[in-house]
């Protein structure tokens, strides 16, 4: 165990917390901007309740992604210093876009929507709302940039004095294949997260509708209800698109991550999908591996990867061979498992996820609500598999990529920071290994609370016979 | 004026910024339980004066970190790798501070918010004295070799001279938040926030003198020791100006003061970024730590496009929410 090794679990660790709360925070403000516009048009109190209602969650998420943020932009240099000497003159240039152009964007208007509901015209108000929902959407653009570059670096140079990466087109690494395929994958999943996330709410509050405060409860929640259903639905689409869009570019930019996913050995045409495979490979002994067991459905991989059916997917031990050639003689495999097992489980959960969604529908057409109460838990449980979808999505992306930080040119090896030493590496772990447990229960416990609590905690519902009150207050703290 | 220069003075811009703005709500949060001491309707408005505003202020940090990284790679590697220990305090500091002013108030529960009330006193004060440790050692220099790695260890960054610097954005940060809440909030917590800031004033003018008179004596030139003098001055006013009821200007004085006190800090590190203790000529400079023209050109461009922009909603933001916080507000 050394310094690298730790560097990496906390990288891992709390890059895959951050990314637990980051798509919600980016599907569930347009979600609340939206209920907030259909109240907005329609006078309809019961938007605004749910307006409420769903912005509190969203507020109870969204303090646990930014702080969590934090520890991202600082982490590349207290543990990555060599990484990020080589590459902050192209790397930076769009993180410090993101701070600029959406950090201040969605912390700032977020600050006046939760304070301005009676200080703002309604208008004015409903506008600071998308303007947060537009500054987190835009962020995601330029980290997922940013993260884009290291898997397919364009658009830059090394000179050859100072061993440093410098740019050399910005509208090369913004429209990179790779971002905006990305981009459009990673925020459409986020789509499917927020959506099932409202979905869970209403059905856990559907299935538990006998103990509804107003009887006009369980009609806002049926309304929410479809509302998650459709987001998830349409989301659903886009990522199934777009995830096949990225198998195409995988296999052009990331061919071992690609092979490792799929843990085929030898280059193929007529590849089959792998379902389940148990390979041989002895880590160290490379460029000899096999697999023991494979179960496949013909030509199918390559028809992922290449769009034909007969087209060549090249194997890791081809790969192996290529880049021993290329880079000089070391290990070029990713871990095999990790990849094989991660691109199945964000495919296979993610697909179930959307499936909710699209039966939830089918189910709820012209406004009925499913009878059986197992149905409401499957729900339910849609949410934490799609969450689970995208953390494994991304431990494909960024496992995938090693041995390099920047495929091709930083292995990862190279790039940890050589004035840190093990114990100061393994104290900040535990730090954030111990913090971000902590934090995990309470937000857990208050998302939970607050759910049981419903709208009528956050908007009160009027007596019989008296009008909804006219005055919205404002969250303070 | 070169490119990299323009962009030093752009990256001390925005630390005066992060530290003006997240400077004064450090120091509300850390006069937390004196100032709403016995109530929680008024620790309340002391939380709800910087409620709109303090992740809008965190951010000009987040903006400061991430230009670092894009202008001067090599200082940003340099910094966070070889503060790693105060940088991690920071960080978890941030952490506990933001998540305390969000969850505070979402159980009613005298113990559960006594706790959070530990995350924003903790929360805010780590982050208060660390910072002026951290630029007082940046100022002092760093065991930085010809390899440019920096291996300055916890014990060489806990000297006095840079314990005056933490007391000194403490102390400064307690009095220009004070000043602060005697601006914002009206009735009991703004009484308290004017005896506060008689109070923390002392301290602060005594601590500000000595960190800058040390940095002079040590570093300085005759152009630092006008902006190092002014800082002073406005601390001098601001408190002055409190004492007789003009918070406004008192307010406008206290951030005169930080972003002298910060401005004459980057003043005396330039053209240096990171000084080396072992020999100047392993100094990383401005020169050295720069990106290329193109991608400053680039950064430019964009910073002259978002800051005003910034400026302007952020401005707005604060004018939105102009009036004072009272005990009707929070109940």
């Amino acid at each position: 165990m050394d310094a690298l090794d730790l560097a990496r679990w906390q990288f891992g660790i709390t890059t895959i917390y951050h990314f637990l709360f980051v798509p919600l925070t980016i599907g569930l403000s347009v979600v609340v901007a939206a209920l907030q516009t259909a109240w907005h048009r329609t006078g309809r109190p019961e938007y605004l309740r749910a307006t409420k209602f769903f912005g509190k969650l969203f507020l109870i998420n969204f303090a646990m992604g930014v702080v969590t943020g934090i520890v991202q932009e600082f982490q590349f240099g207290m543990n990555w210093s060599t990484y990020s000497t080589f590459v902050g003159d192209v790397f930076g240039a769009p993180l410090a876009m993101e701070a600029l152009l959406a950090f201040f964007l969605e912390s700032t208007f977020i600050g006046l929507w939760i304070f301005g509901w009676d200080r703002l015209p309604r208008r004015v108000h409903l506008a600071t709302i998308w303007a947060a929902a537009i500054g987190s959407n835009l962020s995601a653009f330029f980290i997922l940039t940013a993260n884009a570059w290291m898997r397919h670096p364009v658009g830059f140079a090394v000179d050859p004095a100072t061993g440093r990466a410098y740019l050399t087109d910005i509208w090369a690494v913004l429209t990179n294949p790779q971002a905006l395929s990305t981009y459009l994958h990673v925020v459409s999943a986020s789509f499917v997260v927020a959506g099932l996330f409202v979905v869970a709410v209403s059905a856990y509050k559907l299935l538990h509708r006998d103990r509804a405060p107003h009887p006009d409860e369980p009609g806002l929640f049926r309304r929410t209800l479809r509302a998650g259903l459709v987001t998830t639905a349409i989301a659903g689409a886009v990522v199934a698109l777009s995830g096949d869009h990225q198998a195409k570019l995988m296999a052009e930019y990331e061919p071992m991550k690609l092979a490792s996913a799929e843990a085929i050995w030898e280059t193929e045409s007529a590849a089959g999908f792998s379902l389940f495979a148990i390979g041989d490979h002895e880590i160290g002994e490379v460029g000899v591996g096999r697999n023991v067991v494979d179960l496949e459905v013909p030509y199918v991989l390559s028809f992922l990867a290449t769009g034909s059916p007969a087209g060549e997917v090249e194997g890791i031990n081809d790969l192996q061979r290529r880049f021993a050639e290329q880079f000089g003689p070391g290990d070029y495999t990713p871990n095999i498992p990790v990849l094989y097992w991660s691109f199945r489980l964000m495919i296979g959960l993610g697909l179930a996820g959307v499936g909710v969604g699209v039966i939830g529908l089918w189910l709820t057409r012209r406004g009925a609500l499913p009878r059986h109460r197992w149905m409401y838990r499957v729900a339910i449980a849609a949410l934490p598999a799609a969450l689970a979808a995208n953390i494994f999505g991304w431990v494909l992306t960024e496992m995938g990529r090693q041995p390099w930080t920047v495929v091709g040119h930083l292995l990862t090896a190279a790039s940890v920071s050589p004035g840190v030493s093990l114990g100061e590496v393994a104290f900040s772990l535990t730090v954030f290994t111990a913090l971000y447990g902590a934090l995990a229960v309470v937000e857990a416990r208050l998302l939970l609370r607050y759910v049981a609590a419903g709208p009528g905690h956050v908007m009160p519902y009027p007596r019989a016979g008296e009008p909804e009150p006219d005055r919205v207050p404002a969250f303070v703290y | 004026m070169d490119l990299p220069t323009v962009w030093f003075v752009a990256i001390a811009v925005l630390w005066t910024g992060y530290f003006v703005l997240e400077g004064f709500d450090f120091g509300v949060g850390m006069l937390l339980p004196v100032l709403g001491r016995g109530s929680d309707t008024d620790r309340r408005v002391v939380i709800n004066a910087i409620g709109p505003v303090w992740d809008g202020n965190e951010v000009w940090l987040i903006t400061a970190v991430g230009a670092m990284f894009a202008a001067f790679p090599a200082w940003y590697a340099g910094l966070l790798s070889g503060f790693y220990l105060p940088v991690l305090l920071v960080v978890v500091a941030l952490i506990a501070r933001g998540v305390a002013f969000e969850y505070r108030g979402k159980v009613d529960d005298p113990r559960w918010r006594a706790r959070w009330d530990v995350a924003i006193v903790a929360g805010s004060a780590v982050p208060a004295f660390t910072w002026g440790l951290v630029f007082a050692n940046l100022v002092r220099g760093v065991e930085l070799g010809p390899d440019r790695v920096v291996r300055s260890d916890l014990v060489d960054l806990l000297n006095p001279y840079a314990l005056v610097g933490g007391l000194a954005t403490l102390t400064l940060f307690v009095l220009h938040g004070a000043v602060f809440l005697a601006l914002k909030t009206d009735g009991p917590v703004r009484h308290r926030a004017r005896a506060a800031a008689r109070a923390a004033a002392p301290a602060a003018g005594a601590t500000l003198f000595a960190f800058l008179m040390w940095t002079q004596a040590d570093h300085g030139s005759p152009a630092t020791a006008v902006v190092a003098a002014c800082a002073v001055g406005a601390l001098l006013g601001g408190a002055l100006l409190v004492a007789r009821r003009r918070e406004g200007w008192a307010f406008l004085a206290t951030a005169i003061a930080v972003a002298a006190t910060t401005a004459a800090l980057f003043a005396t590190l330039f053209p240096a970024v990171l000084p080396s203790l072992l020999d100047p000529a392993f100094d990383l400079t401005v020169a050295d730590a720069a990106s290329k023209p193109y991608t400053l050109g680039i950064l430019s461009w964009i910073g002259g496009f978002a800051l005003p922009l910034v400026l302007l909603y952020q401005s707005w933001s604060y004018w939105v929410f102009r009036r004072r916080v009272t005990r009707a507000h929070v109940s």
